[in-house]
């Protein structure tokens, strides 16, 4: 394969971007398009796919092929896209409505199918494009212009969807973090099936701040653990914290206090099929415990798309019908012969 | 011996007709298959409940499997049955009225007993005196018991052995008919290659019942139907669901494209799916999505990859679809959507046939969506329909609608085999210059946009559901959406300079009565008003399979006639769409919605009446 040497600028459409002044979708698209320039693959094999949302204004933004469909379909079209042309690589962009409310159905299903896409969901836990809604990200009593006194109704955690639906990969990333989403984009794009990368993002004008208890740089390294396969579940200023497995919980210490040593602390792997750790990690929140982000769950699993082209090879290695006036011909047929000039009546007429 | 009484038919139509659970459909079909290889034209019609095991005995749970065929061309299943074969009273009560005037009923004897008589509602042990059918030949034959004798010496148990009635019911109609075994015997063997003991069983009770059919000949008699006279050329016997499949196969081919199918299991419109996941050999994706939504929009999203991309679906799963058809209208994106009609509205008759899907099929969308409306009107037609669904979505960037009902989808009928050859081609607009490509950049003829999709280098851009200006950005100026919507409108259209104009069944020159038809109804149609030119009357027949657009030439065609009469299986829904678009002409209706097809004698008086006023 030839040398790629894209820049991010290569990934720029001529579309203005039209997302809100500080909004944390911009930090994205600048992940997003930095990461495609690095992945090495021709920038015309990139299919980017999006529902109905603030954040599915991103194909408009990105110089790639791009579908902007409809609300909550996103997840359902770029499955046909894959699998019609397994070659690409596609990238779905959704947001918390339009992934886990209208769209449901798709996002479990796609993930059960394990489809070989990058799904990136925006959770800023707000309607924003229809002006500041409850979603089903939003938590029990949010207060929003649908819910003048509170909701009633508990939220969903995205990751627990996915391991709920059998997913093989699970990453959370937060917008302003360039390094960490640049980081587990290029794993998702890596990863063989549906990759679902969460991305903590802020909607500066309707739910702002939704996230800075996680963000807030004068605690963020005692309230975000950074997961890294093979390596400790270290966090805090001095990498001091870190996790135990207890009594069937997680549990936070401190490496010197009770005993306890860097061996006594957990060490993440991704790949592990249990998905029962991945799970704790992802359950995890302020205030007992830090917020986890990284790549949580990577494990290989069967691919749809991939399953697919094989069998069909595999059927057309023995195959006996190789076209259509093959198949025309199979089975139960007879010959009508000896009808002067085909004399017969035409179906058509009388 | 007794001569056998043999009796020469022009054409005869026989009713299986059983429990849900005895095998009907299968006794039908392969009765109609082996009719169908000794050359008579045939019309078939299966009639079923839609519970799978609905009670047993009960009138609910009878199902049906209705088959004409002559010697002559056959259009219909027939209007009535002249043979009734019914394996209990139930299917007695169900069909007392779809039975011709001193018909033949064989019955299960065994079945008559005091139990099942009550269970399908007869308040006597005489069911034929209590529906009045005392003037028909009634023959008991104890098939229960029978088989239950031919079989003892198999060891199978009483349940095994009572399956296999339907073939000792199938033995006796083939023996009555002429019909060589055979076929049948192949057949089965094939069918239970592994179980040989399910082969032997079957084949046993299949003799017993054409044997028996042979001894009492006295009580039976014998039909003659001879071969019709049909064009020469290689048949085989095709339902209209399966025509629907091969039809897309043979675009997928003709075009080049890869063909895949996204798609949710929906009665009637199940067995394309079914048919076109077999065909891994010729390379079909076939994707069973979660949902309605996702069946289209995966087919979108291979529409948006360069594939062929169908969906397929009834009535209740076009409304679910109907957002989904917005946006291949909006991003203009080829796509064929079959919608196999059934009774309706809401979950309806999820078995039953029914032509009320045309309102939703031209207009059941937001916004201003048009989109071509093709429909089918035999159940081999479907394949040509299908072709041409295909051909005018990858010509012309469209979404293109086929219609076709339960009554075509199930239905078959012989069909001369054509070849790829002769079916005509196929052009994708694939843009090859990316120089001068732009999204939304039109042919001035046709207005159809060109097809760059993902892997084609120095083609990317952006489409979606928003308006969009030629170059595919994001427009909501007034002006641009006002000439992209009047654009989207005459590029459906404009497909009026690729389709076949109209052809009159009758008089070119015109006359008294113009019959109006489309789809499904044909064979009814012409059967109904080539009856009456031999009765003399000024009757002619159009039908039409290209709904929207119309053909070119149907208000000329209409003008030469004094009265038309738009018949249909609804409420008048394609009367009320000609009165929107030719609204010079008067029309008169005929319509229907039992969830049945027309019968021919119910036409004849509708059209009778009109000549008479």
């Amino acid at each position: 394969m030839t040398e790629l040497n894209y820049t991010i600028k290569d990934f720029k459409s001529d579309n203005e971007v039209r997302w809100c002044a500080g909004c944390g979708d911009f930090a994205i698209l600048n992940a997003v398009q930095r990461t495609m320039a690095e992945m090495g693959i021709p920038k015309e094999q990139f299919a980017v796919i999006s529902g109905i949302g603030c954040s599915s204004r991103f194909p408009y933004y990105m110089n790639t092929f791009g579908f902007h469909t409809i609300h909550g379909r996103a997840a359902a079209i770029a499955s046909g896209v894959k699998a019609a042309n397994p070659e690409l690589s596609v990238w779905v962009m959704s947001g918390d409505g339009d992934s886990m409310a209208i769209g449901g159905n798709h996002f479990i299903h796609v993930i059960r199918r394990n489809i070989d896409l990058n799904m990136i969901v925006f959770n800023n836990r707000i309607y924003g494009l229809t002006k500041g809604q409850y979603s089903p990200t939003s938590d029990r009593g949010f207060v929003s212009k649908t819910s003048p006194f509170g909701t009633v109704e508990d939220p969903f955690v995205p990751g627990q969807l996915v391991i709920g639906a059998r997913g093989s990969f699970f990453a959370r990333s937060i917008d302003g973090n360039l390094k960490l989403s640049q980081s587990v984009l290029k794993e998702a794009e890596k990863h063989k099936g549906t990759s679902v990368v969460e991305v903590l993002q802020n909607c500066v004008i309707f739910n702002n701040g939704i996230h800075s208890e996680i963000t807030d740089p004068n605690h963020r390294a005692d309230r975000q653990l950074i997961l890294e396969h093979g390596k400790p579940m270290l966090f805090g200023a001095e990498n001091e914290k870190g996790l135990i497995f207890d009594k069937g919980k997680l549990r936070v210490v401190v490496i010197g206090e009770n005993g306890v040593t860097l061996d006594d602390i957990l060490v993440h792997d991704a790949m592990e099929e249990d998905p029962t750790l991945h799970l704790a990690l992802i359950n995890m929140k302020l205030p007992d415990f830090p917020v986890a982000f990284g790549v949580i769950r990577a494990v290989p699993a069967p691919v749809y798309d991939v399953e697919m082209e094989a069998q069909i090879n595999e059927i057309q290695k023995t195959r006996k019908i190789t076209c259509v006036d093959d198949l025309l011909k199979s089975g139960n047929t007879w010959e009508v012969t000896g009808n002067v000039n085909g004399s017969g009546s035409s179906k058509k007429c009388l | 011996m007794k001569d056998t009484k043999v009796i020469e038919l022009e054409e005869v139509a026989i009713r299986f007709s059983g429990d849900s659970g005895d095998g009907m459909q299968l006794t039908g079909t392969l009765f109609s298959d082996a009719t169908a290889l000794l050359g008579n034209d045939i019309s078939t019609f299966p009639d079923y409940p839609s519970e799978i095991r609905a009670p047993q005995g009960t009138v609910g749970g009878v199902s049906g499997f209705q088959v004409q065929f002559g010697h002559k061309q056959i259009n219909t299943p027939g209007d009535n049955a002249h043979v009734l074969i019914a394996m209990n009273p139930a299917a007695i009560k169900a069909n007392a009225r779809f039975m011709s005037p001193g018909g033949t009923i064989i019955y299960d004897s065994d079945s008559f007993t005091e139990k099942n008589l009550r269970k399908a509602n007869f308040a006597t042990d005489d069911p034929f005196a209590e529906l009045n059918m005392l003037d028909y030949t009634k023959i008991a034959v104890p098939i229960s018991s029978l088989t239950q004798e031919g079989l003892k010496e198999f060891g199978l148990d009483n349940k095994s052995v009572l399956r296999s009635k339907n073939m000792f019911a199938l033995g006796l109609v083939c023996w009555m008919f002429n019909r060589p075994l055979e076929y049948i015997e192949e057949f089965i063997q094939n069918k239970f290659k592994k179980k040989p003991v399910v082969v032997d069983s079957n084949i046993k009770v299949l003799r017993d019942g054409y044997n028996y059919g042979m001894n009492m000949q006295h009580m039976t008699p014998s039909y003659l139907v001879h071969p019709a006279e049909i064009e020469n050329g290689t048949y085989r016997n095709i339902n209209g669901n399966q025509a629907t499949a091969w039809g897309l196969l043979a675009a997928a081919e003709k075009s080049g494209l890869q063909l895949f199918l996204g798609s949710y299991p929906i009665t009637p419109a199940t067995d394309i799916l079914s048919a076109l996941s077999q065909r891994k050999d010729l390379g079909v994706k076939t994707f069973q999505a979660e949902d309605e939504i996702a069946g289209i929009a995966s087919a979108i999203g291979a529409a948006f990859t360069g594939s062929l991309a169908v969906t397929t679906t009834s009535g209740p799963g076009l409304a679910l679809k109907s957002e989904a058809i917005g946006l291949a209208v909006m991003a203009e994106l080829p796509l064929v959507i079959v919608n196999v009609q059934r009774g309706g509205p809401s979950t309806g008759l999820p078995t039953k046939t029914e032509q009320s899907d045309l309102m939703q099929a031209l207009y059941g969308r937001n916004g201003e969506s048009p989109v071509v409306v093709l429909a089918a009107s035999t159940p081999s037609d479907c394949f040509y329909y299908a072709y041409m669904a295909s051909k005018i979505a990858l010509e012309r960037m469209v979404p293109v609608l086929l219609l076709t009902d339960g009554f075509l989808g199930n239905g078959s009928e012989p069909w001369k085999i054509p070849s790829m050859a002769e079916l005509p081609s196929i052009t994708p607009r694939i843009a090859k210059d990316a120089e001068v490509f732009q999204a939304y950049r039109r042919d001035e003829e046709t207005l159809a946009r060109e097809w760059a999709y993902p892997g084609m280098k120095g083609f990317e851009h952006r489409i979606g559901g928003l308006e969009k200006n030629v170059s595919g950005t994001v427009s909501h100026d007034p002006e641009n959406h006002q000439v992209n919507s009047e654009i989207r409108e005459n590029k459906v259209q404009r497909v009026a300079d690729m389709i076949p104009e109209l052809e009159i069944c009758g008089d070119d020159d015109g006359g008294e009565v113009l019959v109006v038809g489309w789809g499904g109804t044909y064979g009814h149609l012409i059967s109904s008003v080539r009856q009456l030119r031999m009765e003399g009357k000024d009757v002619s027949l159009v039908q039409f399979n290209y709904i929207k657009p119309l053909p070119k030439n149907t208000a000329e065609i209409f003008s030469k006639f004094k009265k038309i009469i738009v018949c249909e299986l609804n409420l008048g829904q394609f009367a009320a769409y000609l009165r929107d678009q030719l609204p010079q002409f008067t029309y008169h209706q005929a319509n229907k919605v039992k969830g049945l097809p027309f019968t021919v004698s119910e036409l004849k008086e509708s059209i009778n009446k009109l000549l008479e006023d």
